[in-house]
């Protein structure tokens, strides 16, 4: 049989029961889109996810004081962070005696009223070093960031984050930031203590809780003095020189640590490390599970449509038992038979696959449009769907089409 | 040429096995016109359907054209059916919903060696041949009236140009005067276009229209002579010319 009889011939038969086709292309159609749409909004979700994670910096390590425990062993945990076990002098050990260090911030944080012409927000307040700009990846949109001349003069100098900015000072549509012109120069008040604005940092996006651009950052030691008051550090961020030498610059961190606080067990470091690779590739383990059980409850309604394509092909078989008995008596062997059969299935499964992933996509497109939740359409996902939907086809169709051809003749033209 | 000898066909086994044929001999020459009559339940069907090709005695021989065809497989037996016989049936089998021209062609999609206009060409001529004029062509299968789907499926036998046409009572399903029409259109065809055709049938009246009766009874041939009342049916030309 030539391919282009076989082509017309499934044409006709297919168009023979145009409602019955087309629900059981329905069937392919809904399991193929929704596969992957559900793909795509797990992509979505982990390079949104991975992304903000990188924003936080490149080859980042954080150092965090750990639960202090009292004597004795089995002393009751504070929890994490809540010590002040870190002191600047850490910082500077670490700087100073840790290979592979490119650059280095401490960070005092709390949480402050901070207030400016009658309108007032609660932030937190991050004491740092100039270099927390690079070290967080912080770039300016007005003025400058905090120097390390201006905290070791205690200067009360402020840089707000867009959020803060706007949340005190208004917005203006007119400007390329939104933000109205002049807010450099203008004072705020933290704490009762007058703070002059010296620079907003650029939008990193984001939101929740430590949103990045709700944030105002002062000169560390200015904030060590007015406001906690004592010369611990919250955290020590450190910028590696490269991904391969993360690994080393944290162990020596670590070694580093404990034998400046005198703790040989380290598992009762009074401090923790993490990793910002850690921190990814455990984030990434997260997501791709989300995507894979998403794709697997799809692939679901793809194996029902399949099950649709293989009820409405075994029908076909016992309704055209009498043709398929003539056209054995014509002369068609088993195999043009079984391939009669089989391009029906496939040309049903394709034809679904087709305005699924068309479906699909525009599903992905439309929800991650409308802001709902991040999609990012994988044009892998695109062309697997399509091949799974030709081998659906081949698979359940391979039974109706054996039926098929398997009949004896005699038999087949008889029934009635 | 069709030389079958000492043909017998067992269903079943052991003590539930039934002799449908007990040994069935004889030779149809090219150009002959055969009746194959017996009641039912005689073994006709059985010899209609080795001879057809859809199934294969269990022992004896049956060469056809000069080539044994008793012993092949499933697939070869299609091939032997694609190439020397033609088909008409009392239910006519025709497929639904499809023109007339390529209910025709059917035969010849499975020989992928004939290019489409030939197969149209053939086709065609077959039609022609069948008494069908150009008209109808285009039809429908559902559109046409009992004597012409049958007419239809004649020209479908035709179309291969097989050694044999094997008519399985055609004229079961059509009223008196439209089976006068179809055997009239066998007739011609035997006499005009030298047509081979072995017709079944149950009834001594369609019988008649043969030339040569072979009788089978309980599995057994039981007569075998020359026609000498020989019926003349109604040409289909000139019926064709009156609404049937």
């Amino acid at each position: 049989m030539k391919t282009k009889d076989l082509l017309e011939e499934t044409v006709t038969a297919l168009s023979a029961n145009k409602a019955r086709s087309s629900l059981t292309v329905l069937g392919i159609v809904i399991g193929i889109s929704s596969v992957i749409a559900m793909i795509s909004v797990g992509q979505g979700a982990s390079s949104g996810i991975q992304s903000s994670i990188q924003s936080l910096g490149s080859n980042l390590i954080m150092v965090t004081p750990g639960a202090a425990r009292g004597p004795g062993g089995f002393g009751v945990s504070a929890g994490r962070g809540s010590a002040s076990t870190l002191v600047q002098a850490d910082a500077t050990a670490i700087a100073s005696s840790v290979q592979n260090v490119t650059a280095l911030s401490s960070e005092v944080s709390s949480r402050q009223q901070v207030t400016a012409k009658g309108t007032n927000t609660n932030v937190s307040v991050d004491g740092v070093n100039a270099a927390y700009a690079q070290v967080r990846n912080v770039q300016m949109d007005q003025g400058s960031f905090v120097t390390d001349q201006q905290s070791q003069s205690l200067q009360k100098v402020a840089v707000l984050g867009p959020t803060v900015a706007s949340d005190l000072f208004g917005t203006d549509s007119t400007t390329a930031d939104g933000l109205p012109a002049g807010i450099v120069g203008q004072a705020i008040r933290i704490k009762s203590m007058q703070f002059i604005v010296i620079g907003i940092t650029q939008s990193k996006g984001g939101s929740g809780p430590g949103n990045q651009d709700d944030m105002v950052y002062i000169p560390l030691e200015t904030a060590q003095l007015f406001l906690t008051g004592n010369n611990s550090v919250t955290t020590i961020d450190i910028q590696a020189a490269s991904a391969n030498a993360m690994t080393q610059v944290q162990n020596d961190i670590t070694t580093l640590l404990l034998q400046r606080h005198n703790i040989s067990d380290p598992t009762k470091a009074d401090f923790s490390t993490l990793n910002q690779n850690d921190l990814l590739s455990t984030v990434s383990n997260v997501t791709q599970t989300l995507t894979i059980l998403l794709a697997s409850i799809a692939g679901i309604s793809l194996l029902v449509g399949g099950i649709g394509i293989m009820n409405m092909m075994l029908t076909t078989v016992t309704e055209r038992t009498r043709e398929i008995g003539l056209r054995k008596a014509i002369g068609a062997k088993r195999g043009d038979i079984s391939t009669q059969f089989l391009a029906e299935a496939v040309m049903l499964t394709l034809l679904g696959g087709a305005i699924g992933v068309l479906l699909g996509v525009g599903i992905s497109y439309v929800v991650g449009a409308l802001g709902l939740i991040a999609t990012m359409i994988s044009w892998n996902s695109v062309v697997l769907a399509f091949g799974v939907s030709a081998a659906i086809g081949i698979a359940f169709g391979y039974y109706p089409a054996r039926r098929a051809a398997h009949m004896n003749p005699i038999d087949a033209l008889r029934y009635e | 040429m069709i030389e079958v000898k000492n043909i017998i066909k067992t269903y079943g086994s052991g003590d539930a096995a039934f002799q449908a044929l007990k040994g069935v001999t004889f030779t149809i020459q090219d150009g002959e016109f055969v009746a194959i009559m017996g009641p039912s339940g005689s073994g006709k069907s059985t010899l209609m359907h080795i001879l057809g090709c859809l199934d294969t005695a269990t022992s004896g021989s049956y060469v056809l054209d000069g080539k044994d065809v008793s012993r092949l497989s499933d697939d070869d037996l299609a091939t032997i059916r694609g190439q020397r016989i033609g088909f008409v049936f009392q239910s006519f089998n025709l497929l639904p919903r499809t023109s007339v021209l390529r209910n025709v062609m059917l035969p010849l999609v499975y020989d992928a060696a004939i290019p489409l206009e030939e197969r149209h060409a053939r086709s065609s001529a077959a039609l022609r041949a069948a008494g069908l004029s150009d008209e109808f062509f285009g039809h429908l299968s559902n559109q046409l009236s009992g004597g012409q789907i049958q007419r239809v499926a004649i020209a479908r036998a035709l179309v291969n140009d097989p050694t044999m046409i094997l008519a399985d009572e055609p004229t079961g399903n059509l009223d008196t005067m439209t089976g006068e029409i179809v055997l009239g259109t066998f007739q011609r065809l035997n006499e005009e276009h030298k047509r081979t055709i072995v017709l079944i049938t149950h009834e001594p009246d369609v019988a008649e229209h043969a030339e040569r009766i072979i009788t089978v009874r309980d599995g057994l041939i039981t007569s075998d002579s020359k026609n000498h009342k020989r019926r003349r049916a109604l040409l289909a030309e000139a019926s064709a010319r009156q609404p049937v």
